[in-house]
């Protein structure tokens, strides 16, 4: 039998990369500051986990600009919903696995 | 890697992240209730105009034909548009602020669009109606449209609006096929329902 832990994805082990790519896949998309109020994260620890989301291509980022203030949207891509249906499908085979 | 309570923890963590992230979370009860005392004030007085000292009953069918009453109406039923939006507004920025959100989020906004789309159409709508004279189906068709505003806004707060959304909706329809009654059924729909509903919500979310 395969092992279910090879299908986890090891870039959403982490846990707030996890949570962005769940609001990402339930929304169309959402803005730096919402996400930021949301996850209740440091900028630091937002930044950088968005940055690794879209090194791998699981997000794409709009930036504009609303009243001069800057204002940044991210989508889930294609592969990074795909990423993400297979590390949930992992995590329930390993869950049901155990009991 | 992580144990099996771990990745449960991590399925409960997304499941709730989904939910905050499109939801509204700040809207209050109390705000309800107040809307629907508003309500039932305006239509009281919206009686008194309309009827006093005659008819003691709810009954009229030809009601608008006085174009210094309809605008006395109309005044009154923008007041307390105005008023219930106003509370609407405040208590909802007080709790967004207990809960530690701010009020003009994704989710806020989302709520918004999605409500004011039937909502301004209604309004147009009924705007219309008046201006070509069928006052008769006045409370059935804002009874009607904000019925479908609260069913469109539903899926982004609790789900109590929903059955608010379809409550309103069966009240216009009734009130179509019961024409003369048009104050009663407004005032069971803005203020009865409103203050029950409300009262559901403050019970379970705000206390």
């Amino acid at each position: 039998m395969k092992n279910p832990f090879d299908n986890l994805d090891k870039y959403l082990e982490n846990r707030v990369r996890l949570q962005i790519m769940s609001v990402l896949i339930s929304n169309d998309d959402y803005d730096y500051n919402s996400l930021k109020e949301l996850l209740n994260v440091t900028d630091g620890n937002l930044a950088s986990n968005l940055k690794t989301l879209e090194r791998e291509k699981y997000i794409s980022i709009n930036k504009s600009f609303v009243d001069r203030k800057p204002n940044t949207k991210y989508k889930s891509t294609a592969k990074g919903r795909n990423a993400f249906q297979k590390h949930l499908e992992a995590m329930e085979a390993l869950i049901k696995q155990q009991k | 890697m992580k144990n099996t309570a771990g990745y449960e923890s991590d399925l409960a963590a997304i499941r709730s992240t989904i939910e905050r992230s499109a939801k509204f979370m700040s809207l209050s009860g109390l705000s309800g209730i107040l809307a629907g005392v508003f309500a039932l004030a305006g239509a009281a007085y919206a009686y008194t105009l309309i009827y006093y000292p005659d008819s003691p009953y709810g009954f009229s069918l030809y009601m608008g034909a006085d174009s210094a009453l309809l605008t006395k109406l109309i005044m009154t039923a923008s007041a307390v548009l105005v008023l219930s939006l106003i509370t609407a507004f405040l208590l909802s920025q007080q709790k967004a602020k207990k809960l530690g959100v701010s009020i003009w989020n994704k989710p806020s906004q989302l709520l918004l669009i999605n409500m004011s789309i039937p909502l301004a159409t209604g309004g147009l709508f009924t705007i219309v109606m008046i201006a070509q004279g069928y006052y008769i189906l006045f409370s059935s068709a804002t009874l009607i449209f904000y019925g479908l505003a609260l069913i469109s806004a539903s899926q982004f707060t609790y789900r109590e609006v929903r059955y608010l959304g379809l409550s309103e909706i069966a009240l216009g329809l009734l009130s179509s096929i019961l024409p003369g009654f048009g104050l009663v059924f407004w005032a069971i729909g803005f203020g009865l329902l409103h203050i029950v509903y409300g009262g559901i919500m403050h019970y379970r979310y705000d206390r």
